[in-house]
């Protein structure tokens, strides 16, 4: 099953292509940041894949801390771009 | 089992690759956010539920950060949703209805 791995990566890197391309040509911050969020999801679920590359279990707990760490980046970079009333 | 989980990582890989395209191509921070999440979202379901068939020790693990995404990544987008549009960016000209501020004018 080893062809699986270069679909899988092949499709995982054209998206990771077109997410950092809107990264660096983002009109505003807030595309930025958007684009910043769908990357940190896809390379979430890629990390998880990479368990099954590896054959080790331990990247599954690596993946739950990156999730727990790109929301609370979102989240956080979001309410300092709304600025105080 | 194993095939089945197979299948479904190569559908979540295809949704990854929709939803870096979505963001890329979309004209509307609003759009962009609407593509990305959804399609990121499924993607992830299908990707974490295959390695958890592929491989049965992975799967209560997997199961977690199905759930944890499930709850974090709608949130996340709403937050930005709303600060984007409390800073004062504009929907493009094609955007007819302004939901958020209670009419049907824009």
């Amino acid at each position: 099953m080893t062809i699986i791995n270069y679909i899988f990566f092949g499709f995982v890197g054209l998206g990771v292509l077109f997410s950092f391309l809107r990264i660096l040509l983002g009109p505003t911050s807030a595309d930025r940041v958007a684009a910043l969020d769908t990357l940190n999801v896809v390379l979430t679920g890629t990390i998880v894949f990479l368990a099954l590359v590896f054959k080790n279990g331990l990247y599954l707990d690596i993946a739950l801390v990156y999730g727990l760490l790109s929301f609370t980046e979102t989240v956080v970079i979001s309410r300092y771009l709304e600025g105080k009333k | 089992m194993s095939i089945l989980g197979y299948i479904l990582i190569t559908i979540g890989a295809f949704f990854y690759f929709l939803g870096g395209l979505g963001i890329f191509r979309m004209p509307d921070v609003y759009n962009r956010l609407q593509a990305g999440t959804k399609a990121t979202t499924l993607g992830s379901f299908s990707v974490i539920l295959g390695v958890g068939l592929v491989n049965l020790d992975y799967l209560p693990k997997a199961l977690i950060i199905i759930a944890f995404i499930a709850l974090t990544n709608p949130v996340g987008s709403s937050v930005l949703a709303r600060a984007a549009y409390l800073k004062g960016i504009k929907p493009t000209d094609k955007t007819k209805v302004d939901e958020y501020k209670g009419g049907d004018e824009k």
